[in-house]
């Protein structure tokens, strides 16, 4: 019988990343999947990336993940958000196809030697002697394993509301786990409840387009993956409508039979993210929403209408629909619908994405409160390499608040919990400066190529590429100029007794690097793309001088380890309130306790002074 | 958690002595010492004895139950009569006792820091009621330690946050449609904090002289009687709070309690031109302290106006009132005659600038303000200049947040306290 380093439960996003980390790593792992057909399907909107999340997908590519590279294959139209603004926050975002993404991860999976694609439903994880050995199957087959990571999305007591009518799935059409999900609380009991919603599937052939405002992608298209070099498929457009006081008296009208306003739905759904009757309650004065009609496919008609969430009745839905310019004949393919799931508080996680409680299973993805591909692919990745370490007894691979967004998120998801589903944001780093997409490679590559994720092809893209960059700085950075020799090239700057290379002058706003080669003509051998990334990595020098020193703070809190078996009961001085969250928490370090909601000075000094006091102990 | 224990009151011969014990063990301890014990917040008469039952003294005991005293923990005071041997009595019996010792420096004010019962800017505010030596000194620590600033700062932050999150939506939802007239919403937001800590800085500089005292140089050319005046000052006007030697021997400083305001008078070196460069230096010396003090009399040989008028921190007095004849207003150290004139002159010039005073006195505080303004002016000029800008705008209000948590200790507490508990001594 076949005993896998690695089984994954679950082929969304999380579960592909996480087989495909663990594999990279040298796991032998086996993916179990309700349907093999629906490998990296895209339950949601018709996109990936943005703010924050473009991040997230960057920092995935640069640890040689797999979304990035299938996301380029499979985008229809790309564009980069807020290229008017500095590159911390520049975003890259891209409308998928569908049908094209899941076919590209296909093949991605299947390529991959040491995985098995499993096709069945997991009933229950199987223990011996309270040790996990595996999960079984509701076939009762059983695979047998020494690491399990759940990724069930949706489907842990998934519950599908359309108006008042409601019923058990894991999302439109699959069944959920409802065995699985009835272990998992009996193991785990603090599980919550929350929402998601999405909009009705619109036919494409039935809108107006003529009388719409058009949104294209990008002249020049901003990739993905570090790997990617050109498009693969056609590009299109998307378009814009609005919704109208018509459309609010409908939806205000039936307010009552939404899932939501009628008190069948328990969950917290996200604010960021509201559905149409939340917004026409919520922001009542607004008497107009902005709607993007997303294209989800070149093969298909169906257009996915980004801003109507709702868990409205369908006859609802059909008439304020209706109300939208160019949809007055619009034919809706699928109604919208809410969904309630199951999740486990991830305060109850290690940063590796283990549970505490439990040696061997790891949680990613929504399971863990968390909302979008990208969250979920990130916490897939970080959980695959993870369970391949432990399974391989290799170290551990954990990330940091000032190396990357990955890092933010688990840092955020272990310390504070969630109590709306989790999204990344950039305003989520306080390192934004120093974490952006543009350098995730940078910052990542050669990491992952120590902890043994990284593959040959990748490393010798990055490994160029870095020696490119190393070089034309090296040459930057040898020689300074004073005020007065800068002068004379017809640059002016503060005439402070400072001398400065030309790498410093790419810091000021309006000095860009054509201007340097009056000064250093050594550098017109410098290719575009390393101009523009030097460039990139110049803008915020002098304030990434005073990131690096808070990095370097955060850094020693953080190596002030805290034992995991601190005990919290016998500190006299705690509120009762705090004492609980610590107790909940665990933090690991004395930063990660100072991020607990509601930490005072105080208890910090407190919990310091035990650590300082049981160091001497030791030292004694 | 150890129980812990000091004299809390001045060490030395007293009326009252008072022996503070805290910690788990305090009330066990108190029992071993003093046999049963009264009701809690209530005062009661008892003898304290050694364990082999010898009586060392008679007094009042007060329990003070845990979360509801100054420590947050279990508080005892013996108030004993004020004899060193009765103390050092106590203290030996109290540290024999097993789990009991004699308290670290600042060690009671750090438990009722770590219990939550005050916060840093309180604790900072206590050290500085210690050290009260005026009215004025112990109004403004009182003011601090009731929480004004912190409650000021929470107000700031808050302010603060608001125009953080509109920049932040300026960058996290830059795709959705976000209300006209932002960018100018945002700069009328951080403009009004800036002018808020300006005021606040500027007021920082009066409290700041509230606690360290305002300093009144007295100048002249040599022998126009300037000692002879601060020795009158010094030795009937106003009681003298320490006399400390000079820096150099040009400068003296003496320190004393004006009507309620804390003052430094500085007799300088006269002015005159010297050859010899110790004197010229000293001279120089006399001329720096003078400018930077917050009044000069300046001592001259005749007056031509009636009154005693204080402008710009300078007044121009007639010198040795006694001997000389001149029409205006002048003064003798000899006969006293115009210093009580001269001094309620100061004293009500002073007034008006202290009430202009802002929450903070504190330089560490201060240097958090006006950090935190620099910020806010560069984020407002990174946001006029466009939305190009607006990620080194949120930096650099980041890093105003920041500074503002300083303030009342949320980040960086392990240098910030050590800081202060260095300068605190033990038991209080």
């Amino acid at each position: 019988m076949k005993h896998y380093d690695v089984i994954v439960v679950g082929g969304g996003h999380a579960g592909c990343e996480a087989a495909h980390a663990a594999t990279r790593m040298g796991a032998i792992t086996a993916l179990v999947t309700m349907k093999r057909d629906d490998l990296g399907v895209m339950s949601c909107n018709p996109a990936i990336g943005g703010l924050g999340k473009g991040h997230l997908v960057r920092e995935i590519d640069a640890l040689d993940g797999v979304m990035g590279r299938v996301a380029d294959l499979a985008g229809i139209q790309f564009r980069l958000l807020n290229r008017r603004k500095g590159p911390a926050v520049q975003g890259p975002r891209a409308q998928i196809d569908r049908s094209l993404y899941k076919a590209h991860m296909r093949t991605e999976m299947e390529s991959l030697p040491i995985l098995d694609l499993l096709e069945g439903e997991v009933a229950e994880l199987l223990f011996e002697n309270s040790k996990l050995v595996g999960v079984g199957l509701t076939d009762n087959a059983a695979i047998y394993g020494k690491t399990v990571v759940l990724t069930t999305g949706t489907f842990l007591g998934g519950t599908v509301h359309i108006g008042d009518k409601r019923y058990p799935a894991g999302r439109m059409g699959s069944k959920s786990s409802i065995r699985l999900a009835a272990q998992i609380r009996d193991l785990f009991p603090r599980m919550g409840r929350l929402k998601t919603g999405t909009p009705p599937r619109l036919d494409g052939k039935t809108i107006n387009w003529e009388v719409l405002e058009s949104q294209p992608g990008d002249d020049v298209p901003t990739y993905f993956s570090f790997l990617t070099n050109s498009t693969s498929t056609e590009q299109v457009s998307c378009g814009i409508t609005h919704t109208n006081g018509e459309t609010h008296d409908i939806i205000r009208e039936n307010l009552d039979r939404s899932a939501m306003y009628g008190g069948h739905i328990e969950g917290t759904g996200p604010r960021y993210c509201p559905s149409i009757e939340d917004k026409v309650v919520r922001f009542s004065d607004k008497s107009s929403h902005q709607v993007f009609l997303e294209p989800e496919g070149l093969s298909t008609d169906v257009v996915y209408p980004n801003g109507i969430s709702t868990s409205l009745p369908e006859d609802v839905q059909e008439s304020y629909v209706s109300t939208l310019k160019g949809l007055d004949n619009v034919r809706i393919i699928q109604p919208g619908y809410a969904i309630e799931y199951d999740y486990c508080d991830p305060t109850t996680l290690s940063r590796t994405l283990e549970h505490r409680d439990q040696e061997g299973l790891f949680l990613a993805g929504q399971i863990n409160g968390t909302t979008g591909y990208e969250e979920a692919a990130a916490q897939g990745l970080v959980s695959g390499l993870n369970a391949a370490a432990k399974a391989l007894s290799k170290d551990t691979v954990t990330f940091l608040r000032s190396d990357s967004y990955i890092g933010v998120m688990l840092d955020d998801l272990t310390t504070r919990s969630v109590t709306e589903p989790y999204r990344m944001f950039t305003s989520r780093a306080e390192f934004r400066l120093r974490l952006r997409a543009d350098n995730a490679d940078q910052r990542l590559t050669e990491f992952g190529k120590l902890a043994g994720c990284v593959g040959e092809a990748r490393w010798t893209v990055f490994a160029e590429k870095k020696s490119k960059l190393d070089s034309a700085k090296a040459i930057m950075e040898n020689k300074t100029y004073s005020s007065k020799e800068l002068e004379g090239f017809g640059i002016s700057v503060k005439n402070d007794g400072k001398k400065r290379s030309t790498f410093d002058l790419l810091s000021f706003p309006n000095i860009e690097f054509p201007d340097l080669l009056e000064i250093q003509p050594e550098l017109s051998s410098v290719e575009f793309h390393v101009r523009e990334q030097i460039e990139r990595d110049a803008m915020y020098a002098n304030y990434l001088v005073r990131q690096e020193r808070d990095a370097e703070a955060l850094q020693r809190d953080e190596q002030r380890a805290i034992p995991v078996d601190m005990d919290y009961e016998s500190l006299s001085g705690l509120s009762g309130e705090l004492r609980s969250k610590l107790v909940r928490v665990r933090p690991a370090s004395l930063g990660q306790a100072a991020r607990i909601e509601g930490m005072t000075p105080a208890a910090l000094t407190l919990i310091l002074s035990v650590l300082k006091r049981s160091e001497a102990e030791r030292r004694a | 958690m150890d129980t812990i224990f000091a004299l809390s009151t001045a060490p030395g011969k007293a009326g009252v002595a008072v022996i503070r014990v805290s910690g788990p063990e305090a009330f066990r301890a108190a029992e071993a010492v003093c046999g049963s014990l009264p009701a809690t917040h209530k005062a009661a008469l008892r003898r304290f004895r050694k364990r082999d039952g010898t009586l060392i003294d008679e007094g009042i005991v007060i329990c003070f139950p845990e979360g509801n005293s100054f420590t947050g923990e279990n508080v005892v005071e013996f108030q004993t009569h004020g004899s060193q041997a009765v103390v050092s009595l106590l203290e030996t019996e109290l540290s024999s006792i097993s789990g009991v010792r004699h308290a670290l420096a600042g060690e009671f004010t750090r438990r009722a820091l770590l219990n939550d019962r005050l916060d840093l800017t309180q604790v900072e505010a206590l050290a500085d009621l210690i050290e009260a030596e005026t009215v004025a000194q112990h109004s403004q620590a009182i003011e601090t330690l009731s929480g004004r600033l912190a409650d000021s700062v929470v107000k700031w932050r808050e302010g603060l946050l608001t125009a953080m999150s509109l920049v932040e939506a300026m960058i996290d939802f830059s795709d959705e449609e976000l209300p006209p007239g932002m960018t100018e919403d945002i700069v009328r937001r951080l403009a009004e904090l800036a002018r808020t800590f300006e005021r606040e800085i500027e007021g920082s500089q009066v409290a700041e002289r509230v606690r360290s005292g305002f300093e009144i140089a007295i100048i002249g050319r040599p022998n126009s009687g300037k000692s002879t005046l601060l020795n009158h000052i010094a030795g009937r006007e106003a009681a003298i709070t320490s006399e400390i030697a000079g820096t150099t021997r040009d400068v003296i400083e003496v320190r004393m309690d004006l009507f309620g305001l804390p003052v430094t008078f500085l007799d300088t070196a006269g002015m005159r031109e010297t050859d010899d460069p110790i004197e010229a230096k000293g001279v120089d010396l006399a001329k720096q302290r003078a400018e930077r003090a917050d009044i000069r009399i300046h001592l001259v040989e005749s007056s031509d106006s009636g009154d005693l008028r204080i402008e710009d921190g300078t007044a121009f007095v007639g010198q040795k009132r006694d001997l000389a004849s001149y029409p205006g207003f002048g003064l003798s150290g000899v006969t006293g005659e115009g210093v009580s004139d001269l001094l309620h002159a100061i004293h009500e010039y002073l007034k008006n600038s202290v009430n202009s005073k802002g929450s903070i006195s504190n330089e560490r505080h201060r240097r958090s303000l006006v950090e935190a303004k620099r910020c806010i002016l560069q984020a407002a000029v990174h946001i006029e200049l466009g939305e190009d800008y607006v990620d080194l705008a949120a930096e650099e209000l980041r890093r105003a947040v920041h500074e503002l948590d300083a303030v009342v200790g949320k980040i960086g507490v392990e240098d910030v306290l050590g800081k202060i508990f260095a300068t605190f001594c033990m038991g209080k």
